[in-house]
C-alpha cells in the first residue's frame, strides 16, 4: 500500500512515455489489466484490517481513475499526433491541373447565331430552318424577284442547273412559313447561305439570320423598335446609335439598311467603318405585296416587317475578329478562343 | 454610278461641303461608296508653250526644249517625251513643283545639260491609269501661265454612287441632280436642248418589227463628218472622271449624253450600212460580230438593229464590228431608242456582257427623253466633227410604250404602314418634288408617276418614297403588340444545342467546313456517292456538294495538323446532300472526329492514342441524351472510307442512321495522315429523339448479383451474346454488366473470355436461391447452345 504513489508516478511516467496506441496499451494492461499492479493493489485489499479497507480501495480507486484518465488523454493525443502525421503525408499540391478532358468549344458563329436565336426566342419568335438546295421559285419568284430582274445581279447565284440553286439567303424558309402557317408568324431563320463571291471580304458560304413578323396593324415603327432593340441587347449597348438609311429589296416595301454607331471607334471613325463612323449591319423592311401574294397571305389583312443579316458580320464586330475567312479554316488556335 | 461633283453642281448646287452632300445622297437611299478626287495632289504646275526643240547632244532620245511658262523669260528644259513638239501647249511643273508622291522638281542637269523644271504626262499628274506615252499635249487655247490645276479644275471629287436595281433613273446626272434638288430642296436647271436645224434632206428609213421590244426609235443621218477630230478636253475630262475612256468622238458623245440625260445611244458607219434600219426579232442561228470582236450565235428571243441585209447590233446591249464608226467613216447614222426593260433584261449576261446601255435599259431609261438625247449628241458632235445632219426619222408604237398610269395611296394605309400621320401638305411636297402629280386628297391621293420612275408602280412604292424623303430617321420608333402565346415545346427532343453542348463537354471543338468539297476527296472517301454538282463553282476543289461531313472535317484534321496541333477532337453539324438532283435527300447530320492522344498532355495523363471505344463512348454518351439507350444498335458493318474491322453501322430504332470507324488505312495512306483517325456521322433527328421519362417504383426488396464468366470464340459479337443471355434472364433482371473481356493465358487461342455481372431484383418480395440457379442455368445453357459460350471455372 504504501509504494502506491511511486507506482502511481511510474505509471504516469509510463503513459507520458509511450509514443504509439500499442505502448499505451501495454501500460494500460501493465497497470490496470486483469494482473496488473494497480489491480494487484484492490486484490490485496482482503489482506488489510477491515477498517483500513475502506480508505484503502477509496485511494486506490482515485489513483486507478487518475491514471484512466491519463491514459485516455495520452491516447487522444497519440491518435491526434497519428492523425495530424497521416494528412501531412497526404497533402497534395493543389495548383496541380485537374484531371480529365478540357472542354471544348461552339465555332464563334454558332454563337452568335444562338445568341441572335434566343433574343428573338425572347420576345416570341420561333427558330425555323429549311433546305439549302433550293429551287427559283422559293429563292426568286416568291421573292419578286422574277427572272432577268435585275436584283438577281445582286447575288451571284451558285446553281446547279436552270431550276435549282443553292439558296442566296435564309428568305425561303420564309416563305415556306408563309405557306404553311397562318399568322400571326413571328420566325428567325438562320442558316448557311451561299453566294459565288470569294475573296478578302466575301467568302462563298456564310451566316445569315432572317426574321420575319406577320401580324394585323404591323408598321414600319414596329420594325424600328424591334431592330433598335436587337441591336442593342445583342451589343449589350443601351446606347448604341442605330441609323435606317433607305434601300432596295425586292421582297420588301419600303426596305431599309441598318447602319449603328461603329463599335470599334464609338462612332469617332476607324479602319473597320472606313472612318464614317457607322457600320453597316442589316437590311430590313415592310413585306412586299407580291411577296405576301405569293404566298397566299392577304396582304390588305396582314402587313409585316422581315430583317436579315450575317453572322459572320456580327461575330466580327462583337468579338473583333478581323479576317472573315479565319472562320472557314476551322484552325484550332483561332477555334479556341472563343472556348 | 460615278460622276463628277463639279457636273452635277452645274445642275443643282446646295450649299453643302462635298462630304454633306455625299451623306445626304446616301440618307436617301443612294448609297455613296467612295468619293475620290479627280487628280493626284500636286503644285507648281502651269500651263506652258514649247517654243524650241533642238536634239540633246549626248542623247539620242532627249531633247532640249524651250518652254514659255507665261515668266517672260524661257525656260531650258530636258524632255525625254517622243511626242515633243514646237507649238505644244503642256502642263509644265517648273523647279520648285511638287508631284504626286512627294516628288519634287529640282533644277538638273541631265547628261550635262541644265533642265529646269519638266513637261510632265498625264500619268505623272494622277490624271491617267498606268503609264501615258508621252506627255499631256493641251489645246492651243490653253492659257499660257495659268496654274493648270485651276484652268483644268481639278479641285473636284468623284462621287461613285452603288446604286441599287430599282433607281435606273439616277444613272445619269440629270437623275443624280433631280435626287440632290429633292432632298436638298434646292432647284435644279437643266440646260436647254434646242432642236438642231436639219441641214439637208438625207434620211435613212428605220422600220421597227417588234414594237413590244422597240416602241421608240430615232435615226439621224449626219454627213460629211471630220471624224478624225479631237474630243474637247473638257469633255474627255467629264467622261474621265465618270470612269469612261476617250475613244473617238462619235463614241465620246454618245456616251456623255448617256452620263448627262441617261440616254444610251449609238453611232454607226452610215457607208456601211445598207437599204434601211430594221428593229426586228434576230432569225435563228444569225450570227454578228460584236464590238469587243467576240462573234455571237442569235435567236429569236433577241432583238436585234438591222438592215436590209444583216444584224448589225444587239439592242440596248452592243453594237456589230463592221457597223461601228471607224478612223474611215464619212457619214454617221445616230441612233436613239427606248427598247423596253423586259427586252434588255438578262440579254448581256447571256452573252457574258455587261454594257453601261444594257445596264441602263434592263433597268428603265426615260421614254420621253429620246429625243432631246438626239438633239443633244447632234449638237455637241458638229461642235466637233462639224457635218451636215438631216432630219430625225422616227419608228415608234405609241401604244407600246410604258403607259403613266395612276398610283393610288390610300391615307389610311400609309399611316398604318408608317405608324405616323404625315400631314397632307407634306406628302404633297414630297410628290411635287419628286416630279410626281397628285390630285387633292380625299381619302387617298392619286398620283401620276413621271416617265423615268420605272421603279413606282403600286401603293406600296408610294409610302416608300414618302418615308424616304420625310426620312426614315425621323419616322416613329415602337415595339410591336402581341397576343402572349406559349409555343410547343417537346420535352423529350433534344434540340441541336443540347447535342452541340454535350460534345463541347466532352472536349470537341466545333467545325464549320464548306458545304462543297472537291469531288477527288469525296471520290477518294466515297467512291459510289452521288451527290449534286455545282455548274458555276467558285472552284474545282469546291464543286461538289458534299455526302458526308467526313472530307470537310478530315480537311480540318489536316489543317490543324499541318500545323503542329497533335490532339484534335473536332465535330461538325450540317446538312449533307444525297443523290442527284432528282431524288436528293438534304440531312441534317451530327459528326466528329478525334486524333492523338487520348488525353490531354499533362502531369497525369497517360500517353496511348485514341481508339475506337473512345469515340464510341462519346458517341453513345450524345446517344444517351434522349433516354433511348436502348433504341440504338452497332452492327460490324464495311464502309469505303473506314477500315472494315474497325467500323459499324448505327441503327436507331432498326433503322441505319450513321456510322462511326477508324479511317481506312489506305485512305490515310493516299491524304498523308499519319495518325489514325477515328470518325463518326449521325443523322441528327436521330440524335434528337427520345422519350420523357416514366417513374417505376422502387423495390424494398434485396438484389441478387451473380457474375458468370464465358470462353465464347473469337469471332462472337458480345453485344449479340449479352442481348440473347438478357433475354433469357427473366423479368425481375435489373442490370447486366459486362466487366471483363480477356484473351490470353488460361484462355484458348481464337477465344476470349468474357465476364458478365448479373443483377435481379424482384418488385414484391426476396428471390430466393433456387429461381436464381434456375435462371443462371438457363442462361448458361442459352449461351452454350446459341453461342457455344463454356462457362469458366
Amino acid at each position: 500500500m504504501d509504494h502506491l504513489p511511486a507506482l502511481v508516478n511510474e505509471a504516469r511516467a509510463a503513459i507520458a512515455a509511450a509514443e504509439d496506441a500499442q505502448t499505451l496499451d501495454q501500460v494500460r494492461v501493465r497497470f490496470l489489466g486483469k494482473k496488473g499492479e494497480i489491480t494487484a493493489l484492490l486484490k490485496g485489499l482482503g489482506q488489510l484490517a477491515p477498517e483500513e479497507r475502506p480508505a484503502a480501495g477509496e485511494r486506490i480507486n482515485e489513483a486507478k481513475q487518475v491514471l484512466l484518465t491519463e491514459l485516455e488523454t495520452r491516447k487522444q493525443t497519440l491518435e491526434q499526433a497519428g492523425l495530424q502525421a497521416q494528412l501531412e503525408s497526404e497533402r497534395v499540391d493543389v495548383t496541380l491541373p485537374g484531371r480529365g478532358e478540357i472542354n471544348g468549344g461552339l465555332h464563334p458563329v454558332t454563337r452568335t447565331l444562338e445568341r441572335i436565336e434566343s433574343l428573338f426566342q425572347r420576345i416570341g419568335f420561333d427558330v425555323a430552318v429549311g433546305p439549302e438546295i433550293e429551287d427559283d421559285f422559293h429563292n426568286f419568284e416568291a421573292l419578286n424577284i422574277p427572272a432577268h430582274h435585275p436584283a438577281r445581279g445582286m447575288a451571284d447565284t451558285f446553281y446547279f442547273d436552270a431550276q435549282r440553286l443553292l439558296r442566296t439567303h435564309t428568305s425561303p424558309v420564309q416563305v415556306r412559313a408563309m405557306q404553311s402557317q397562318e399568322p400571326p408568324i413571328r420566325i428567325v431563320c438562320p442558316g448557311r447561305v451561299y453566294r459565288s463571291d470569294s475573296d478578302l471580304t466575301h467568302t462563298p458560304m456564310f451566316h445569315q439570320v432572317e426574321g420575319l413578323l406577320v401580324d394585323e396593324h404591323v408598321s414600319f415603327a414596329d420594325l424600328k423598335g424591334t431592330i433598335e432593340d436587337f441591336l442593342q441587347a445583342f451589343f449589350e449597348r443601351d446606347d448604341l446609335k442605330v441609323r435606317f438609311r433607305p434601300s432596295y429589296f425586292p421582297f420588301t416595301e419600303p426596305s431599309a439598311e441598318v447602319d449603328i454607331q461603329c463599335v470599334m471607334c464609338q462612332g469617332e471613325g476607324c479602319r473597320v467603318c472606313s472612318h464614317s463612323g457607322w457600320l453597316e449591319v442589316l437590311g430590313c423592311g415592310m413585306v412586299h405585296p407580291e411577296v405576301f401574294r405569293h404566298s397566299g397571305i392577304d396582304s390588305e389583312r396582314y402587313t409585316g416587317f422581315a430583317f436579315g443579316m450575317g453572322a459572320e458580320r456580327l461575330a466580327m464586330l462583337r468579338y473583333g475578329v478581323n479576317d472573315l475567312r479565319l472562320f472557314f479554316e476551322n484552325d484550332l488556335r483561332f477555334l479556341r478562343q472563343f472556348n | 454610278m460615278k460622276f463628277s461633283e463639279a457636273w452635277l453642281r452645274e445642275w443643282v448646287s446646295p450649299a453643302l461641303e462635298t462630304q454633306a452632300l455625299a451623306d445626304a445622297i446616301t440618307m436617301a437611299g443612294l448609297e455613296v461608296d467612295a468619293i475620290g478626287s479627280v487628280a493626284e495632289s500636286f503644285s507648281g504646275v502651269v500651263v506652258a508653250e514649247v517654243i524650241a526643240k533642238a536634239p540633246h547632244p549626248d542623247a539620242d532620245k532627249l531633247n532640249v526644249c524651250q518652254v514659255e511658262d507665261g515668266s517672260g523669260e524661257p525656260v531650258q528644259v530636258v524632255c525625254g517625251a517622243p511626242n515633243v513638239d514646237v507649238g505644244q501647249k503642256v502642263p509644265f511643273a517648273r523647279v520648285g513643283a511638287v508631284l504626286p508622291e512627294n516628288f519634287k522638281i529640282k533644277k538638273a542637269k541631265l547628261r550635262g545639260v541644265e533642265s529646269r523644271g519638266m513637261i510632265c504626262s498625264a500619268s505623272e499628274l494622277g490624271l491617267e491609269e498606268g503609264r501615258s506615252a508621252g506627255i499631256f499635249v493641251l489645246p492651243a487655247d490653253a492659257p499660257t501661265g495659268q496654274d493648270f490645276r485651276d484652268w483644268m479644275a481639278l479641285d473636284d471629287a468623284t462621287i461613285e454612287v452603288d446604286l441599287t436595281p430599282n433607281r435606273g433613273d439616277c444613272l445619269s446626272i440629270r437623275g443624280m441632280a433631280r435626287e440632290v434638288g429633292c432632298v436638298t430642296g434646292n432647284k435644279v436647271i437643266e440646260p436647254s436642248i434646242a432642236p438642231v436645224v436639219a441641214r439637208n434632206n438625207a434620211q435613212f428609213p428605220v422600220t421597227v418589227s417588234d414594237g413590244e421590244g422597240c416602241p421608240r426609235y430615232l435615226g439621224r443621218v449626219i454627213k460629211d463628218v471630220d471624224i478624225s477630230a479631237q474630243t474637247p478636253l473638257w469633255m474627255q475630262e467629264r467622261l474621265r472622271r465618270s470612269g469612261i475612256r476617250s475613244i473617238d468622238p462619235a463614241v465620246d458623245v454618245t456616251n456623255y449624253v448617256m452620263l448627262e440625260l441617261g440616254q444610251p445611244m449609238h453611232a454607226f458607219d452610215l457607208d456601211v450600212l445598207e437599204g434601211g434600219i430594221e428593229v426586228r426579232r434576230a432569225h435563228a442561228a444569225e450570227r454578228l460580230t460584236l464590238l469587243d470582236g467576240q462573234e455571237v450565235e442569235l435567236d429569236e428571243r433577241t432583238l436585234v438593229i438591222a438592215d436590209r441585209q444583216r444584224a448589225l447590233a444587239i439592242a440596248g446591249v452592243m453594237g456589230g464590228e463592221a457597223s461601228g464608226v471607224s478612223a474611215k467613216t464619212r457619214h454617221l447614222f445616230l441612233e436613239a431608242a427606248f427598247f423596253s426593260p423586259l427586252t434588255v433584261a438578262g440579254k448581256a449576261r447571256e452573252f457574258g456582257l455587261h454594257t453601261d446601255a444594257s445596264h441602263r435599259f434592263e433597268r428603265g431609261v426615260d421614254p420621253e427623253i429620246t429625243r432631246n438625247a438626239m438633239e443633244r449628241a447632234t449638237e455637241l458632235l458638229m461642235a466637233i466633227v462639224g457635218g451636215s445632219p438631216g432630219p430625225i426619222s422616227e419608228a415608234r408604237q405609241p401604244e407600246c410604250l410604258p403607259q403613266r398610269k395612276d398610283v393610288v395611296l390610300r391615307r389610311e394605309r400609309l399611316s398604318a404602314c408608317l405608324g405616323v400621320r404625315l400631314a397632307d401638305e407634306d406628302v404633297q411636297r414630297i410628290f411635287r418634288s419628286l416630279g410626281m402629280t397628285s390630285s387633292a386628297p380625299g381619302d387617298s391621293w392619286h398620283v401620276k408617276v413621271p416617265s423615268w420612275r420605272f421603279d413606282v408602280a403600286i401603293e406600296e412604292d408610294l409610302i416608300e418614297e414618302v418615308a424616304r424623303i420625310h426620312g426614315y430617321n425621323l419616322l416613329p420608333v415602337r415595339r410591336p403588340a402581341a397576343r402572349l402565346a406559349l409555343s410547343a415545346d417537346h420535352e423529350a427532343t433534344q434540340p441541336l444545342s443540347r447535342l452541340r453542348r454535350h460534345l463541347v463537354s466532352r472536349g470537341y471543338q466545333e467545325a464549320i467546313t464548306y458545304s462543297f468539297v472537291s469531288p477527288e476527296l469525296q471520290a477518294l472517301l466515297q467512291p459510289q456517292a452521288v451527290s449534286p454538282t455545282l455548274a458555276n463553282p467558285i472552284s474545282s476543289d469546291m464543286s461538289v456538294m458534299r455526302h458526308s461531313l467526313f472530307p470537310g472535317l478530315l480537311k480540318a484534321l489536316m489543317h490543324n495538323l499541318n500545323r503542329q496541333q497533335t490532339r484534335v477532337r473536332l465535330f461538325e453539324s450540317g446538312l449533307v446532300f444525297q443523290g442527284g438532283l432528282d431524288e436528293l435527300v438534304q440531312t441534317s447530320m451530327v459528326g466528329g472526329l478525334i486524333c492523338g492522344p487520348r488525353q490531354i498532355e499533362g502531369w497525369s495523363a497517360m500517353r496511348d492514342t485514341v481508339d475506337f471505344f473512345d469515340l464510341k463512348g462519346d458517341l453513345e454518351s450524345l446517344m444517351a441524351l434522349g433516354g433511348q439507350s436502348d433504341a440504338w444498335r452497332f452492327a460490324a458493318e464495311t464502309h469505303p472510307s473506314l477500315h472494315p474491322g474497325r467500323s459499324a453501322r448505327v441503327y436507331r430504332e432498326g433503322k441505319p442512321v450513321g456510322w462511326l470507324g477508324a479511317l481506312h488505312p489506305s485512305v490515310r495512306a493516299e491524304l498523308g495522315l499519319k495518325p489514325e483517325v477515328y470518325l463518326f456521322e449521325v443523322e441528327q433527328a436521330a440524335l434528337a429523339e427520345g422519350s420523357v421519362p416514366s417513374f417505376k417504383p422502387l423495390s424494398r426488396y434485396p438484389e441478387v448479383r451473380r457474375d458468370l464468366a464465358f470462353v465464347v470464340e473469337d469471332s462472337v459479337a458480345v453485344a449479340d451474346l449479352m442481348e440473347r443471355i438478357r433475354a433469357e434472364a427473366g423479368a425481375w433482371l435489373t442490370q447486366w454488366q459486362l466487366f471483363d473481356v480477356y484473351q490470353g493465358k488460361g484462355v484458348p487461342d481464337g477465344h476470349k473470355s468474357i465476364a458478365l455481372g448479373l443483377t435481379w431484383q424482384h418488385p414484391s418480395r426476396t428471390l430466393n436461391d433456387e429461381e436464381i440457379n434456375q435462371l443462371i442455368d438457363a442462361v448458361i445453357g442459352r449461351a452454350q447452345s446459341d453461342y457455344g459460350a463454356v462457362l469458366r471455372g
